[in-house]
């Protein structure tokens, strides 16, 4: 492989080019081989890098890690000569905002360990040869030509790795048992369809290093003796799912897929399957049958997939992240990954961080640090000098946790124990300004809505509670709604089929129990405590704050504001939706909520 | 445009020789029906019924099952798209990040609901589920480009954009 000092990634996102960035790219390739840097300077196409619309065209150099921005053919012969010759950084081309990549991901934050997320960002996704540098390929390699399926298992199992995926049941076990059954061919499956509002660290892996995925999924076959594999990718994802299909016809001419690998005998192929739209489809069961190109709705398990899974053949199926952690375990050692995390929780784990927090974006951490670490130092704190209310954690189908759970330390049994779970890493943190029962309104939206409608419980029953909630939201919640509640929760728990409906009621649990005095409030006062609940609040437009700019008649969707320019304006309540664009586009803070 | 000549069953003969290519390209596949149809809707824009009838009998599956499918993913659609599809996303994070205020100023400017298209076919206006963006918030796509951090301000020109070209 060549040396090179110096790496260019140039956008050839869609809108770039259209914006002229094959022309500034080939500008740049002909000026580097006039000025005779051509072998020192690698030039790569990427995918976005900043925002294409404000941006583009724009690349980034490595290793200065400098973001440049808006060019044009004309201006490459003074870039090149600048910062390729004479080593100097042009200001007057650098971005005047932040990378896209760099803002989801950036530099590692303190605390952060980076395992799974090691190489995104650094590598060229599009380059064999790239993650090949980075010790790529070399565990499979020490896999097929010096251990028995039996040792890594062993290995997988002594470091104590669990499924990322939400539940937590250790990866090695679900190998051992898919191993034993003795039928063929066994198949291995990928679940990429991360669904969890909220999470995106499974994008984030499969679009920046899909090897990893890829060299794990050939280990993990090899330790159970599968010869054909799918990951099941969710269409929202278009650019994970080219990315995977370069990856693994690049593995295909590299021999480390398909027949014979490494000369051992053993074979194996991959194959990408796209989901279309269903949240379900991340239910193991219903991501096989949607493989299999039905409906993706859940069976009852017992038979679980290792038994009979993919045509009715034994299955193994693992999460995204702990297919990707397997190369490093081999390459590193059982004891290296179990010295990280807590007793029963090894290792690492990426989380997305979104909501009202400063930082958001990925993370990956080791397991046992506390609520409060990833919150205030990882995150940055909440956003706007407000106050943190609560925490989603596990996506649609886990539990909020409040300031008293701040100091648990981040594990399986921790977080199941407090009432909520793990899931798949998706944190979304929310400030005073949230309204509670609008939040479980929205979670049971989204249920309702990805419901299969397979089990009445499930079908039937999110439906009932998201009609409560919205009944308590508009202002029309009864005497007894509460009751009512809990024992739909605590029925649609115990008779769901599969873990969608099973889980389905735990946001509205956690809330209730959490914030039963904000559901109170609704009912009974017919208030939102945190002024969101449209039908219990109104705008106001303060006559000595306002300016009378116009800016907020202008953006009024119902045209409720009137006023003349200079004076101050007003609303009307009768024509109001109370959507709140206007207190959102006010530049002097003159709207204020009333309850 | 070329002029395209329609059968009795309902579809067109450019149509119709696109779905028998994905067809012909899929049908050995295990599980092959989610891949053409995942293929028909990236390539013909819908699925409509005519097509599923046709695809049920080229695959040789009751139509019943190819109907099921369809309706069950909801990426599938059985109409044709706007020229520009944007998709509000409705993932969390965004729906706290003001996704529904945008919509709401969307219907005024276009006049359709979610899942509706403009008459003149430039726009269709759909729901969709956490794109994955989360850090961008509030996001809508528009067709294959996700939209990130948009100011409610600013909002209204790209409405327009679209509904012009």
């Amino acid at each position: 492989m060549a040396f090179y000092r110096s790496h260019v990634l140039i956008s050839v996102d869609p809108e770039c080019l259209s914006r002229g960035a094959h022309e500034v790219l080939d500008a740049l390739n002909d000026e580097l081989i006039v000025q005779g840097l051509n072998d020192e300077v690698q030039v790569l196409e990427t995918s976005r890098i900043g925002d294409p619309y404000r941006l583009g065209p724009d690349m980034l150099v490595y290793p200065e890690n400098v973001h440049y921005a808006n060019l044009s053919v004309d201006d490459i012969p003074y870039l090149v000569e600048e910062h390729f010759l004479k080593g100097r950084v042009v200001e007057k081309f650098r971005a005047s905002e932040k990378a896209i990549a760099d803002e989801e991901l950036g530099a590692p934050k303190p605390k952060e360990v980076r395992v799974v997320l090691r190489n995104c960002g650094k590598i060229d996704p599009h380059n064999i040869e790239d993650y090949i540098a980075e010790d790529g390929y070399q565990a499979l390699a020490r896999v097929i030509t010096a251990m028995k399926p039996e040792q890594v298992i062993d290995e997988v199992m002594q470091s104590g790795l669990r499924g990322r995926g939400g539940a937590g049941f250790p990866a090695a076990k679900k190998w051992q048992l898919c191993r034993q059954v003795p039928d063929n061919p066994k198949y291995l499956t990928c679940n990429a369809d991360e669904g969890d509002p909220g999470a995106f660290m499974n994008r984030r892996v499969l679009e920046s290093d899909p090897h990893s995925v890829v060299e794990g999924m050939i280990i993990a076959a090899y330790a159970i003796g599968a010869r054909m594999g799918y990951i099941y990718c969710r269409a929202e994802y278009p650019i994970a799912v080219q990315n995977l299909n370069i990856a693994i016809s690049q593995a295909r001419e590299f021999g480390f897929l398909g027949e014979n690998i490494f000369g051992s005998g053993f074979s194996f192929e991959l194959e990408v399957r796209m989901g279309a739209g269903a949240f379900v489809c991340g239910e193991e069961t219903a991501l096989i049958a949607s493989i299999e190109g039905k409906r993706g709705e859940p069976r009852p398990r017992p038979p679980f997939p290792a038994v009979k899974g993919v045509w009715g053949k034994p299955t193994n199926n693992n999460n995204v992240e702990t297919y990707a952690v397997v190369p490093q375990i081999i390459l590193n050692g059982a004891n290296w990954y179990a010295s990280m995390g807590t007793e029963k929780s090894k290792g690492t784990k990426t989380f997305a961080i979104a909501g009202d927090v400063i930082h958001t974006g990925l993370i990956e951490v080791p397991f046992g640090i506390t609520l409060r670490e990833v919150i205030f130092e990882v995150g940055g704190g909440i956003k706007d000098g407000k106050k943190f209310k609560a925490i989603q954690t596990g996506g649609p189908m886990g539990g909020c946790l409040v300031e008293e759970h701040l100091d648990l330390p981040l594990d399986y049994e921790a977080l199941t124990a407090a009432g909520s779970m793990m899931g798949s890493g998706g944190l979304i943190i929310m400030d005073d300004e949230t309204c509670m029962v609008d939040m479980a309104r929205f979670f049971m939206e989204f249920t309702q809505d990805e419901s299969c409608g397979k089990c009445t419980p499930c079908r039937v029953g999110t439906r009932r509670l998201l009609e409560i909630h919205e009944k308590i939201c508009a202002g029309n919640g009864e005497p007894g709604d509460l009751e009512l509640l809990e024992d739909l929760c605590s029925e649609i728990m115990k008779n769901s089929l599969c873990g969608l409906g099973q889980g389905a009621p735990n946001p509205v649990v956690s809330m209730m129990k959490h914030f039963r005095a904000e559901y109170e409030a609704h009912i009974f006062e017919k208030k939102c405590p945190a002024k969101v609940c449209r039908a219990l609040i109104c705008y106001e437009i303060q006559p000595p704050v306002c300016t009378g700019c116009t800016v907020c008649s202008r953006n009024c969707p119902v045209e409720a504001i009137s006023g003349e320019r200079r004076q101050a304006h007003q609303i009307d309540a009768a024509k109001c939706i109370r959507c709140g664009i206007c207190a959102q586009v006010c530049n002097f803070n003159a709207i204020s909520v009333l309850s | 445009m070329e002029a395209t000549v329609t059968h009795t069953d309902g579809i067109c003969d450019n149509k119709r020789a696109l779905l028998d290519e994905i067809i012909t390209a899929n049908r050995e596949r295990p599980g092959a029906l989610m891949v053409v149809l995942n293929e028909t809707q990236n390539k013909v824009g819908y699925v409509s019924e005519p097509m599923q009838v046709y695809i049920a009998r080229k695959m040789r599956v009751p139509v019943g099952a190819v109907h099921g499918v369809v309706t069950f993913y909801s990426f599938f659609t059985t109409q044709p798209r706007g020229k520009h599809t944007m998709k509000f996303c409705m993932g969390t994070a965004c729906y706290v990040g003001g996704v529904p205020q945008l919509m709401e100023k969307a219907k005024q400017l276009t006049g359709i609901e979610m899942g509706q298209t403009t008459s003149d076919g430039q726009l269709t206006m759909e729901l969709c589920r956490c794109v994955g963006a989360c850090s961008q918030a509030p996001v809508v796509t528009v067709d294959e480009e996700v939209i990130g951090r948009i100011k409610p301000t600013k909002f209204p020109q790209l409405i327009k954009k679209l509904l012009e070209g």
